[in-house]
């Protein structure tokens, strides 16, 4: 890394909070956040549950509106843009091409079949027919994605298989950054290695990564810094 | 480690590298009003306080209020809202079934957008609805013919485009027909033969026979049942996926919503009160209204 490098990420004291109208309350999220990601780093954000972790993930990806604060991401389409006000139509464009969210839960379209999931997201990356398809078989075989589930709907599915569906989704269109939303949590160790693994190959080949881990230990040697959330703000990088 | 996962990656094939296209809305609508009575000097005011959607001095019904939105290429923008919100009322001034009182359309394909359409000549209109755009109403009696055969009913959408080749009718009728999942054996039946969601889907085809870039979907799923709604939603993800069709989808089914539309707007007494990705709307609604409608997801 040298000096020179602009930040792919920064988040400039960002902020967000809950109005529930019918209870008349506030719901607090995330506070006063401010952080950076390097090109090509892998930082960790921890912290317990409630604490405000997923809203600044959420944020970034658009899901939630920020209230106050900058998310300055250094996009290869548009250079620096704020997320945090940027379009709609350029946060869809971004979300297609260059953004990836795993999160803990799998949301797709019913009555879609594994392979014809992770084959849609690969059909976004890919131009090349073969490469389409090899890219999909890889990513379910990398995940031991046994073969006579590949044609079924994920509905029937278990919770640790449908979660090995949803990262290789998102990894097989190899963002530029990704973000990722305690992607081990249901996890086995077997699977959680695979995870690592992965990780680990996408790092290799340049993508940015900042995840919420509840076992960060778990991602020593690849994490490369760490942030701790206490009740909506850091208190420890 | 670090040397094997580099090997792996450079045999991976490169994904290409896109560019965004800032391209120009297939439809673009502003400042849309629909008032149904004269309208006094009280209610004129954009901003004047209303009892819901009535006008307290005059009684005129504000029944859409300075709606304006976007769609893009390939975009499914859906509108959602309780019933009297004033969804229809909104797709049927864009489809002209009404005639907005106020308001602003531009259509992409229609002089690159250089005219209103909303002020074009009843004929143009009529080339507008028959050639760019395509319509599904939550009642099939309105969009269908039910004692015709339905490849009638898909020629006659044709026959509105110009087309004057049977054969090429029944082939483009055949063909839509087995898009849209209806056995060819039943052709020349009349969609009162069919049930709620073969008619909704004969309505589909009839929509799409002159292949338009912009189709409008007003309640398609309401009252079909579960596993028909399902295969009517499939079909509609379909057309998006391999026709590039752009589609503004009203549903106050939220669901339906959820699964179809990139951008949402929610709307409340004929007003646009909120708009946004789909997911955020579902995830961090900011409007009351809106996240009353929300939490009331089953």
């Amino acid at each position: 890394m040298t000096e020179t490098q602009r930040p792919l990420l920064e988040i400039r004291d960002l902020s967000k909070g809950f109005t529930l109208h019918a209870a008349n309350r506030r719901v607090r999220g995330c506070e006063h956040i401010s952080l950076s990601v390097m090109p090509g780093e892998f930082v960790g954000i921890t912290g317990r549950s409630g604490s405000g972790k997923s809203t600044i993930l959420k944020c970034l990806y658009r899901t939630n509106l920020p209230e106050s604060g900058e998310i300055i991401y250094d996009s290869a389409a548009f250079g620096p843009v704020d997320l945090a006000t940027l379009d709609e139509r350029r946060v869809i464009y971004l979300r297609n091409y260059e953004i990836g969210y795993i999160s803990q839960f799998l949301d797709v379209v019913p009555r879609t079949t594994a392979r014809e999931i992770v084959r849609a997201s690969a059909a976004e990356a890919f131009e090349d027919e073969a490469d389409i398809e090899a890219e999909t078989t890889r990513m379910l075989e990398h995940f031991d994605f046994p073969r006579p589930l590949w044609d079924l709907y994920p509905n029937t599915f278990s919770g640790g298989e449908k979660l090995r569906l949803n990262i290789a989704r998102a990894m097989v269109r190899r963002p530029r950054l990704l973000l990722l939303d305690e992607p081990t949590a249901s996890l086995d160790n077997a699977s959680k290695l695979k995870v690592r693994d992965l990780i680990e190959q996408l790092k290799a080949g340049g993508t940015t990564m900042l995840g919420i881990f509840h076992d960060l230990e778990f991602m020593e040697g690849v994490c490369d810094r760490e942030y701790n959330m206490q009740a909506g703000g850091f208190v420890a990088e | 480690m670090t040397d094997a996962s580099a090997t792996v990656q450079a045999t991976l094939p490169r994904p290409v590298t896109h560019t965004y296209v800032d391209d120009a809305p297939v439809l673009k609508v502003t400042g849309l009003s629909k008032r149904f009575g004269a309208g006094c000097s009280y209610c004129s005011d954009p901003e004047a306080k209303l009892e819901r959607n009535i006008c307290p001095v005059c009684g005129t019904v504000h029944a859409v209020r300075n709606v304006s939105l976007e769609v893009h290429p390939g975009e499914i923008l859906g509108i959602v809202g309780e019933s009297g919100s004033g969804k229809s009322t909104l797709m049927q001034c864009l489809y002209f079934d009404q005639d907005p009182t106020e308001g602003d359309m531009r259509v992409a394909a229609f002089d690159g957008g250089a005219e209103n359409c909303f002020l074009v000549s009843r004929q143009q209109q009529r080339y507008i609805r028959d050639r760019i755009f395509g319509m599904v109403y939550q009642n099939p009696y309105l969009g269908l013919r039910m004692n015709f055969s339905s490849l009638s009913n898909i020629a006659e959408k044709q026959i509105a485009a110009g087309v004057r080749n049977v054969h090429q009718m029944v082939d483009r009728g055949e063909e839509l027909l087995e898009r849209v999942k209806i056995p060819l054996r039943r052709k020349q039946d009349p969609p009162r033969a069919f049930s709620g969601g073969m008619q909704q889907r004969v309505q589909i085809a009839k929509a799409l026979s002159n292949e338009p870039p912009v189709l409008f979907l007003d309640e398609v799923t309401t009252g079909l049942d579960l596993s028909v709604q399902a295969r009517v939603l499939d079909l509609i993800l379909s057309l998006r996926r391999d026709l590039g069709v752009s589609m503004v989808v009203v549903s106050h089914d939220l669901g339906v919503i959820r699964l179809l539309a990139d951008r949402t707007i929610v709307m409340l007494d004929g007003q646009v009160i909120e708009h946004g990705l789909t997911d955020q709307i579902m995830q961090d609604p900011q409007h009351a209204y809106t996240q009353e409608l929300v939490y009331s997801l089953l």
